[in-house]
């Protein structure tokens, strides 16, 4: 076996609590598919058979419960859970499923929505032996208004500074602004090895990592490493350069460990390939007296999407981004059978239902997508929405660019005008301009207040 | 295996002065008159005994699937044996006597086990027949030595098929020999095309697409494009080709492993990973099943790039040793055998060989000559480094040329050797050329002709430096030697990505859209063939050869094999 697929789906989505107070995060539905449909479809499609999921006890019950999945995705799910309350970051999730870990491994998080062709990220894995390979992608501008938001521009979203070499490919240097005191600091090593370096800022990490299986005895040994993306990245690609010229890394220490047998088996071959690199009139790079790679072992490489969707549901508006773009993609009809639509009801081209809803006579409805089960009655009009499951709108309302969580209740008459109305809330009748959010279990303290921007 | 007889000689033999393609001709007529008589004989035995048919249904069944191919045989021989009638008829009167004989042939040509049964048959019909007439005997001797030959063959294989084809391959021969040319010199045929898509489909393996206009003189050869993988269809786990082969693959296809020494050795080394991973099936044999296995992998590497030379003859050896396995042999010290073979090859051919070419070349360098190599060769390099070691006084000239601009990296190797260099593109050869005192190349593989294929250009550096009487030196292991004859580069060559040829300059790319002018066409040759007239020393691991002593290494080669 060449590659073992894991999935992260235990993420908390610290980032929109509005919306995942109540419900995790990979049960999100977008498009109405739950949000871990999405990772596991492009696992499917690349030709994976078998994946490791580590997600929550509560995910697990939803997923062996929901038919629909079941029945699209064919791959087999080892589901690992862990517990909530451990704050267990994506290293600690490595870690603790070491054992169940026998090749190199491709780790993906559950919000990401790419169309990518993967072989492009797993071949520079391939093709140059490296340690990690990763896949990034240009951001693009959000366009949908966003409840709740003042503008455009998002206060404190730290910048991500990633340098490549000339071929776009290499990985040189990668650093968050929020780890950075004043400015950026390069070693002089990599300028000597690497002097033409660009660095981009404008990326978005997709969180897809291929990594080798050294990096996981590795995260066995350092139990201080907790999250990939946080700790064990950086780390990596400092560890390129470092000033070890015996190539000793710690990746390597590990395999000290490993039996005699296998030592034995791999130093001939490793001559083997040291032979045919030395015969090879191939370099990476020209210009100075050193072989390929500059005789490191450790290689990092990105591959960066130039076109392409790729979108990490982190964020409410990366969720409502998500949730247009997405269903023009897929082929599903955008009316599920299943759902009861009265021929009086007018529903958009670029809207979806879904299935068992009930939608009542002189209704109208675009751009938006319903969910499951979803119970609209008469003379209801919603634009630019996102309903999610078992939402029961009365007659009258007028919903505009709003997100109506999972199980709410919109009262007969109500307006709802760029809200976010949470999970199992009600909205009174003929409220104007009422902002309801939350969840009655919550505390005072973990209250959010939105403004809402009335037009 | 030697050389091929052309219609232009003639064949003096004890039939007479004969044109060769009536050799085969010959041959078969007069064998195919044994076999005949032994046929029919054997048909009358069949229909006659009674004995036979105890001994098991197998028999028979086989019998009459040979009898029927042979009766069409038969039918095919008469057309063609109008020579001697009366013979023929002599020998259909002695057949009938003596139908005991090839009786014994047909049960050793089945089993082993059945010759006793055989020879409890053939005597009580021998007693039958007390007159023999002059041809009778010589039918009987005939068939006699027919037997024996067939038991000892009966009991060297053992298996049914080699010897009952024997007789059915020389009426074959016949017919006109069909020369099957290789998959990846067809290209523009489309006959050939849907063949080879149909294997790479019964493989599993994807198919590669050709890429943009192909120069009309070389549209006959696969031109792929580096933005297209061969992975781009093949599942990311990838279950079918062994991981260690896809990767292979993919470095093959981005030029990261170049060079002929290079890529058979990390073929050979993918090939270690593979056997290593091997497990045989249950009711297979690891002798015919591993083979089986690595057609696959081959299929896939060769739609990567075209297979060279070198890691044809390593994939022969392979081949022959995975054969040559015993079938008691146990798995696991079959491997072993295995990757032992694989270590001898690539220590005897490969890095014993430079060594043994280097102290031959060595004696070539004299304190102040002024070297010219071209491209980066391994083993070029290799001798320069070991001559520099050794105290020789030289001067080294690096020609280079686009696209691949690999004289960069020789030129790096030799300098941080500390040898004294010069750098300078082909089009500069015969500048710097009355400075050379000698001209060191590479080769890609030699041709059984004497030919030297080599990276494009070296055709290019040998006529020059022939023209100024400059001594040319290829120097090659003899693991690259090859038994194609080819005469042009126009035959058999590759094709790479012709996007390599286009250039950035001051921000502009002026062939960016090259595919949009409909009368433009590029052409990025990778190899060319050098005459044996310009070249004027080869320097192998057997020695010091001329060039046309090709073939001898190769015949003298194929006996020891």
């Amino acid at each position: 076996m060449e590659l073992q697929a894991v999935l992260m789906a235990a993420g908390g989505g610290s980032r929109m609590m509005d919306l995942t107070y109540n419900t995790p995060k990979p049960l999100l539905p977008v498009g109405n598919r739950p949000l871990i449909w999405y990772p596991l479809n492009l696992l499917e499609r690349v030709g994976f058979e078998e994946v490791i999921v580590i997600t929550t006890k509560e995910v697990q019950k939803a997923l062996s419960a929901d038919h629909r999945l079941k029945t699209d995705v064919k791959m087999r799910l080892d589901v690992v859970c862990i517990q909530e309350e451990a704050d267990m970051g994506t290293a600690d999730a490595l870690r603790h499923i070491q054992q169940k870990i026998k090749t190199d491994i491709l780790v993906v998080s559950c919000d990401l929505i790419t169309d990518v062709a993967l072989h492009e990220v797993v071949d520079l894995f391939r093709a140059h032996s490296a340690t990690l390979s990763m896949l990034m992608s240009k951001v693009h501008e959000f366009t949908e208004t966003v409840p709740g938001q003042k503008g455009k521009k998002k206060a404190g979203e730290q910048r991500d500074f990633v340098g490549v070499d000339v071929t776009g490919k290499r990985l040189l240097f990668m650093a968050n602004e929020a780890d950075l005191d004043e400015g950026l600091v390069f070693r002089k090593s990599i300028m000597r090895k690497h002097p033409r370096m660009l660095i981009k800022t404008g990326l978005l990490d997709a969180h897809l990592y291929c990594l080798k299986r050294s990096v996981v005895d590795f995260l066995v040994h350092n139990k201080s490493v907790t999250s990939i993306r946080g700790e064990l990245v950086p780390y990596l690609v400092r560890k390129q350069f470092s000033k070890s010229l015996n190539s000793q890394n710690e990746t390597e220490d590990s395999e000290k460990n490993q039996k005699q047998q296998d030592l034995l088996s791999t130093s001939k071959d490793e001559a083997l390939l040291q032979l045919a690199r030395e015969r090879s009139c191939w370099n990476d790079h020209r210009g100075d007296m050193s072989e390929a790679y500059h005789g490191g072992k450790l290689r990092c490489y990105v591959h960066i999407m130039e076109e392409g969707m790729c979108y990490r549901v982190n964020t409410l508006a990366a969720y409502i981004e998500a949730n247009r773009v997405v269903p023009k993609l897929f082929e599903d009809p955008p009316i599920h059978p299943g759902a009861l639509v009265s021929e009086r009801s007018l529903v958009g081209s670029d809207s979806i239902i879904g299935p068992l809803c009930q939608i009542s006579d002189r209704t109208s409805i675009k751009r938006s997508n319903v969910g499951m089960s979803t119970t609209i009655k008469e003379k209801v009009k919603i634009t630019n929405s996102i309903i999610m499951n078992g939402v029961i709108i009365e007659e009258g309302c007028n919903i505009q660019g709003s997100v109506i969580c999972n199980n709410a209740v919109i009262g007969r008459g109500a307006d709802i005008k760029y809200c976010l109305v949470g999970s199992g809330q009600h909205v009174e009748p003929e409220g104007e301009n009422k902002i309801m959010f939350g969840n009655n279990n919550l505390d005072i303290s973990d209250l959010f207040v939105y403004t809402m921007i009335v037009y | 295996m030697g050389e091929r007889l052309t219609t232009s000689t003639l064949l003096v033999t004890d039939g007479g002065v004969i044109h060769p393609d009536c050799f085969s001709h010959q041959f078969t007529s007069a064998k195919s008159r044994r076999s005949e008589t032994w046929r029919t004989r054997l048909a009358d035995r069949l229909t006659a005994s009674t004995t036979l048919q105890g001994e098991g249904k197998e028999l028979t069944k086989e019998e009459k699937q040979r009898l029927r191919k042979e009766k069409k045989q038969h039918k095919k021989n008469k057309k063609d044996d109008r020579g001697p009638p009366e013979k023929e008829k002599e020998k259909e009167k002695a057949s009938v006597p003596a139908p005991s004989k090839p009786a014994t042939q047909s049960p050793a040509h089945k089993a082993a086990p059945v010759p006793v049964n055989a020879s409890a048959s053939e005597s009580p019909v021998a007693a039958e027949k007390p007159a023999k007439s002059k041809a009778e005997l010589r039918a009987e001797r005939r068939a006699r030595q027919d037997s024996e030959r067939a038991s000892k063959q009966g009991k060297k294989e053992g298996g049914q098929q080699s010897t009952s084809s024997k007789p059915k391959a020389t009426p074959n021969e016949l017919q006109p020999v069909v020369k099957r040319l290789p998959d990846h010199v067809q290209v523009d045929d489309p006959v050939a095309l849907k063949k080879l898509a149909k294997k790479l489909e019964r493989q599993q393996v994807p198919l590669r697409s050709d890429y943009g206009y192909k120069v009309s003189l070389f549209s006959h050869l696969h031109q792929y494009s580096r933005k297209n993988p061969p992975t781009q269809q093949i599942s990311i786990p990838v279950t079918v080709i062994h991981p260690s082969i896809v990767r292979l693959g993919l470095q093959y296809s981005q030029g990261i492993i170049a060079g002929s020494n290079a890529r058979s050795v990390a073929l050979l080394h993918a090939f270690k990973q593979v056997i290593q991973d091997y497990s045989t099936p249950p009711n297979e044999e690891l002798s015919r099943d591993l083979v089986n296995k690595l057609s696959p992998y081959i299929s896939f590497l060769s739609q990567c790039r075209p297979l060279s030379a070198s890691m044809g003859n390593a994939i022969k050896y392979i081949k022959k040793e995975i054969s040559n396995i015993p079938s008691q042999c146990k798995e696991e010290e079959a491997k072993r055998i295995l990757q032992e073979c694989i270590d001898s090859y690539i220590n005897e051919k490969i890095i014993l060989a430079s060594e043994a070419i280097s102290k031959y070349a060595i004696e070539k360098i004299s304190d102040g000559d002024v070297i010219l190599v071209y491209g980066c060769s391994s083993l070029v390099n290799h001798i320069l480094c070991e001559a520099f070691e050794k105290q020789r006084k030289f001067r080294v000239i690096v020609v280079d040329s686009r696209p691949r601009l690999e004289g960069r990296e020789a030129l790096r190797r030799l300098v941080k050797k500390g040898i004294r260099c010069t750098y300078v593109l082909i089009s500069a050869l015969s500048y710097i050329l009355p400075e050379v005192s000698k001209v060191f190349l590479g080769a890609h593989a030699l041709l059984a002709n004497g030919y030297v294929m080599s990276r494009v250009g070296t055709s290019q550096i040998a006529l020059v430096a022939k023209a100024y009487n400059v001594p040319v030196l290829v120097c090659c292991e003899t693991y690259k030697f090859c038994e194609r004859v080819q005469t042009d580069s126009f035959v058999s060559n590759e094709l790479d990505d012709p996007d390599d040829l286009i250039v950035t300059r001051n921000g502009k790319t002026h062939l960016e859209n090259w595919q949009t002018v409909k009368s433009l066409g590029l052409l990025n040759l990778v190899y060319d063939v050098t005459p044996p007239d310009f070249v004027d020393l080869v320097i192998t691991d057997l020695g010091m050869i001329p060039c046309t002593s090709v073939p001898v290494v190769l015949r003298v080669k194929n006996v020891d094999q």
